[in-house]
């Protein structure tokens, strides 16, 4: 019997070891410097409140911390959907003023890994900016290590959040740089391909509402024939 | 005893490491694809968007017929001319796949513009610019500008039709039918 028991508590610290081991792992970085920082083309940054209260609209499945906002939106619960949240925002440009609007859908990802550092989203913006033109950015997101530094951290605290300061690049793909892909669609951006990458900075989250203070960036890379024409 | 702690966490690193690779974190739910075949290789797929039901979001220009009712639209002051609107979508069996998004304007000094951004989370999503005039059958034309996953590699065109006056259930007053035709690319001749 006491091997028994010897084995179990050894089987709990082995898996406690793993854990910790994945949380703590050196070799698992977090990307700061966008891979837009050394482009030659001209970039564009527009930023947005990552809060879903302050977002023009935020729904999911409804089982989340999150409230869906505002009261009365239609929930995603349906089975095909219910990993799906959908963000609208409002853009703004680097003075503060309102670029555009922003809608972003983003799913959990089936090539999500924890082991490897990885917990995958799919997500798509509908971009719309008022006198230039429409743009679709599709990329995947590595949320690992906001998990790790922030919702983690919160809720291991005792006072059931977080304070601090983390800034980290969200897109990891489709492009081989880690970029996301841009398809301009109408206006000055129809025809347009380039490249794009979002970024998060949290400054406080709750483990019980969710992110308190956040905000998101959005770095679009635009060729210089769509400069000329603006 | 030691030993068999010893034992124990080795197993214990090791199973939780093949728990982690082997078990899929996310799952996500698949409905079976509803596509027809063509004659010229291409494929057909209709979804559609049952109104008033389907609606998640309306913003629309003038600002006090948004939905839901309490969204805070900035149509008038921020958005003027812009027409939006978000929906969940349908596959041919009226089971719910996606969502998608509806943006318009006719006020676009850089030219009017109408297109569909449509996510079905387990296959990817597709990105349809729209002809701004509709055919006299109130037929809508639009062409694939682009696609990710399971489209990122097909191109093809998209019809939009709105159908009134159904005799359905009692909440769906009326229908956005979307009819896209896609094909792959060209294989290389061995």
């Amino acid at each position: 019997m006491k091997y028994l028991i010897s084995l179990l508590i050894g089987i709990v610290i082995g898996a406690v070891v793993f854990l910790l081991g994945l949380y703590y792992n050196p070799f698992q970085g977090q990307t700061a410097v966008s891979p837009l920082a050394v482009t030659d083309q001209r970039v564009i940054e527009m930023s947005f409140s990552a809060v879903p209260g302050d977002a023009l609209l935020y729904t999911d499945a409804g089982d989340s911390k999150i409230e869906p906002h505002p009261d009365r939106v239609a929930e995603l619960w349906e089975p095909a959907i219910v990993e799906t949240r959908l963000i609208v925002t409002m853009l703004e440009d680097a003075r503060g003023g309102v670029a555009g609007l922003g809608i972003k859908y983003f799913t959990a990802s089936e090539a999500t890994a924890v082991i490897n550092g990885e917990a995958l989203a799919n997500s798509v913006w509908h971009v719309y900016l008022p006198g230039q033109g429409t743009m679709m950015i599709d990329q995947t997101e590595n949320y690992w290590s906001y998990i790790r530094d922030v919702i983690i951290p919160a809720h291991w605290s005792s006072a059931d959040n977080w304070r601090g300061t983390f800034h980290g690049i969200l897109t990891n793909g489709p492009g081989s740089l880690g970029t996301a892909r841009v398809s301009g669609g109408s206006g000055l951006f129809a025809g347009l391909t380039s490249e794009s990458v979002e970024s998060l900075t949290a400054r406080a989250y709750s483990a019980v509402s969710g992110p308190v203070s956040m905000s998101g960036s959005l770095a679009i890379a635009l060729p210089q024939p769509t400069l000329a024409n603006e | 005893m030691v030993k068999t702690l010893l034992a124990g966490i080795v197993l214990g690193v090791l199973g939780s490491g093949a728990l982690a690779w082997f078990v899929p974190a996310v799952d996500l739910h698949r409905e079976r694809s509803l596509i027809s075949v063509v004659p010229n290789g291409g494929n057909v797929e209709v979804f559609h968007i049952n109104l008033p039901r389907d609606r998640i979001l309306v913003g629309l220009p003038n600002d006090d017929s948004t939905l839901p009712a309490d969204l805070d639209w900035p149509g008038r002051e921020h958005l003027p001319g812009l027409q939006a609107e978000i929906f969940k979508v349908r596959d041919r069996n009226d089971t719910i796949i996606g969502v998608a998004s509806r943006l318009a304007s006719a006020e676009e000094p850089t030219g009017a513009f109408i297109e569909w951004v449509i996510h079905l989370p387990a296959r990817g999503t597709l990105y349809v610019n729209m002809g701004v005039t509709p055919t006299a059958e109130g037929l809508r034309e639009g062409t694939m500008r682009a696609g990710t996953r399971d489209f990122a590699t097909l191109s093809g065109t998209m019809s939009e039709r709105l159908l009134s006056d159904l005799d359905e259930e009692y909440d769906v007053d009326k229908r956005i039918v979307l009819e896209t035709r896609l094909v792959g690319p060209l294989e290389a001749e061995e």
